[in-house]
């Protein structure tokens, strides 16, 4: 018998923590002097006051969109995927393969082509941890961790060396014209009015909205699915029913891995058109607490997605204006990762007996 | 190589080592009590800073020390309450408290020093600075064994000496008192611990407190003694390089002392490159050298060895489940 009622699990805990880790930040904000009731205006005018605005969001939206999916689909194995960041990257050596080496005839081609690099590319950057976990009891936390370091080193190593385009700096030329993908400024254009003016938000969007649905259709409505959320709810039940822990972890890993290597057409096809240094920027990471903020489920982490993409926008319009650093974010992201992630029973515990006591009454 | 630029690789590769083999032990005493800590990133980060900041205002670098211990036993505070009392998940724990130190770090030290995130250079007392062991100067010119001495074992700041210390002394506690018999047992077996009567959250609490002093240690070393000051995310991934040289050295301190060493030697490598091409007749690739630890670690113990680690590592302890 459940304690509480399933409203409360999906959408009260989250909130109250949320609040706790909304609580903390402005408390940080008034403890470096400033005042968070106008930062949080500036952050709301900023990211949501204009569609230049709403495009930044969107456009941030869409990376954590895919990084979050990761990391909710391992998790539904009970899998901690901390390897996002360096599944984006090398997410972003293929579409960055694909793109110059390769003379697309239409921007539709190019998408479909360098999705399928990408995906291949973070599946397998997740394949070599997944196999360790399966077959040799490496801990896949710690794997994944050491090879985002590893990416990261082989992404600066390519790109001062192979990939790197004539000049200074450390990135490849800019890909061919037609593997350019349209932006929302590019789509929204009606004559005289045109929306989205300037900012990074693209057609990958849509396929970040087609990935829930496909994260959603594969966990709760597949024979596939319902093997991974047995295997995450009781290994040797599911090893019982003769599902197989290795096919299963194989399986979800390549998924997760797939998936957030396909964030680089965003930031890499969609805004860059080209591959640069430390591309991911830490989307891989911020997956960690969309994941957890969206409980796992795919509806949820397109809202916890859209959150985190206004706290990015936000939180530059902030560096811009104010003198909170950049880095405000990064203590938000912590915050909402310890609140809804660790600290969970902290906010639970209470609720349960507040539930029962008023169950009893 | 000549022997002196030998010792100049050896001296560099024991201050680098340093605040890894703090980082070990401080990963392996709450390992070994069954609480995973991928936190000690975040809490040497804080602790760096913290050091940096009270040394630099107070022109006192022992304060500076007390202060960087004392920010890691906060984060430490908040990874027992999170994985100890509420049975949270001990990684996810981790990841907030490397976010929440890499974020809190350059926020305040913007809002405190206005510098771009970083504290100002210290000088002076506001640093450990190096120690002469006795009669350094005297054997100085004793051939081989009084260079080795001058150069190699004395003029270390008093952190490094600390750091060697802890090993045989880990070793003491862990395998050699009552404490350390029960902190094994509470990360093998924690119900066998508690039916024998002795708290598991009390030794589990006891572990995460020491590894936030050592993590505290370290970190204070990065920013005092190994450089002169903060700057941001200076502990550049030295918190999970620790953690590999944990599970390199199997969750035991002489091992951790020696992979530790081995991985120091490896970032020497990466600062003395000229010396490294000399040697071998070619260049090799710093990205290479920053992550053969973690490339070591993944082929030795997961493709040709193994590396369990504690058997309740991860796992809260529920009484009368």
């Amino acid at each position: 018998m459940d304690v509480m009622p399933k409203w409360a699990d999906v959408i009260l805990i989250p909130v109250i923590s949320i609040i706790l880790a909304a609580i903390l930040s402005a408390l940080v904000i008034l403890a470096i002097g400033e005042n968070p009731w106008a930062a949080l205006k500036l952050m709301v005018s900023g990211a949501l006051g204009s569609t230049y605005g709403w495009g930044y969001t969107i456009y941030y939206a869409t990376n954590f969109i895919f990084t979050g999916l990761a990391v909710a689909i391992a998790a539904q194995a009970k899998m901690f995927n901390i390897g996002g960041e360096g599944q984006a990257l090398l997410g972003g050596l293929g579409v960055a393969i694909v793109c110059l080496y390769i003379p697309w005839p239409h921007w539709t081609v190019a998408l479909i082509g360098a999705a399928a690099a990408a995906a291949l590319f973070g599946a397998a950057w997740a394949a070599i941890p997944a196999f360790l976990q399966a077959k040799r009891g490496s801990h896949i936390v710690i794997t994944t961790i050491m090879f985002n370091f590893i990416a990261a080193a082989l992404l600066n190593f390519l790109l001062i060396g192979a990939l790197k385009a004539p000049g200074m700096e450390p990135a490849t030329s800019k890909f061919p014209e037609p593997a350019h993908l349209p932006s929302f400024q590019d789509m929204f254009n009606f004559g005289d009015t045109t929306f989205f003016r300037g900012a990074p938000a693209n057609v990958t969007f849509f396929v970040a909205l087609a990935a829930c649905l496909f994260v959603w259709a594969l966990v709760w409505r597949t024979r596939l699915g319902y093997e991974i959320r047995s295997f995450g709810e009781s290994e040797s039940a599911a090893k019982y029913a003769g599902i197989s822990p290795t096919k299963i972890i194989m399986v979800t890993m390549l998924i997760s891995g797939a998936l957030a290597g396909m964030m680089a057409i965003n930031n890499v096809q969609g805004e860059a058109e080209r591959l640069v240094l430390n591309a991911a920027e830490g989307a891989g990471f911020i997956g960690i607490a969309v994941a957890l903020m969206g409980r796992n489920h795919p509806f949820g982490v397109l809202l916890a997605a859209l959150l985190f993409g206004f706290l990015y926008q936000g939180g530059a319009e902030l560096a811009l204006w104010t003198s909170i650093p950049r880095e405000l974010i990064i203590v938000i992201q912590a915050l909402v990762i310890l609140f809804t992630g660790a600290l969970d029973n902290m906010v639970r515990m209470p609720l349960e007996r507040l539930f029962l006591a008023m169950r009893r009454a | 190589m000549d022997f002196a630029t030998l010792l100049q690789m050896l001296d560099a590769t024991l201050r680098l080592a340093t605040p890894l083999l703090l980082a070990c032990l401080a990963g392996l005493y709450s390992e070994r009590a069954g609480i995973f800590d991928i936190g000690l990133e975040g809490k040497m980060l804080a602790a760096a800073f913290m050091s940096a900041a009270i040394a630099s205002v107070t022109g006192d670098v022992w304060l500076g020390l007390l202060a960087g211990i004392g920010a890691s036993m906060l984060l430490s505070g908040i990874h027992g309450l999170a994985s100890i009392t509420f049975r949270g998940n001990q990684l996810i724990s981790g990841v907030a408290i490397n976010f929440l130190a890499a974020g809190l770090t350059v926020v305040i030290a913007q809002s405190w020093f206005k510098q771009g995130g970083r504290t100002p250079q210290l000088a002076g007392d506001a640093r450990f600075n190096p120690i002469d062991l006795p009669f350094a100067e005297q054997l100085r010119d004793v051939p081989v064994f009084g260079t080795i001495y001058y150069e190699l074992i004395s003029g270390h700041t008093i952190l490094v000496y600390v750091a060697l210390l802890l090993v045989p002394t880990t070793w003491w506690v862990l395998y050699r008192t009552r404490f350390g018999l029960r902190l094994r047992a509470v990360g093998e077996n924690p119900a066998a611990v508690d039916t024998a009567g002795v708290s598991v959250i009390g030794l589990r609490f006891a572990a995460v407190a020491i590894c936030g002093v050592l993590c505290g240690i370290a970190g204070a070393y990065l920013a005092t003694a190994l450089q002169a000051g903060f700057t941001k995310d200076m502990s550049a991934g030295r918190g999970y390089i620790a953690l590999a040289a944990l599970i390199f050295a199997k969750w035991r301190p002489w091992y951790a002392l020696y992979s530790c060493l081995l991985f120091g030697f490896l970032q020497a490598m990466a600062l003395r490159s000229d010396v490294v091409e000399n040697v071998i007749g070619f260049a090799l690739n710093n990205q290479l050298l920053d992550v053969l630890p973690f490339i070591l670690v993944v082929i030795l113990t997961g493709f040709v060895g193994k590396a369990a680690g504690p058997k309740a590592g991860g796992q809260a302890y529920v009484k009368e489940r």
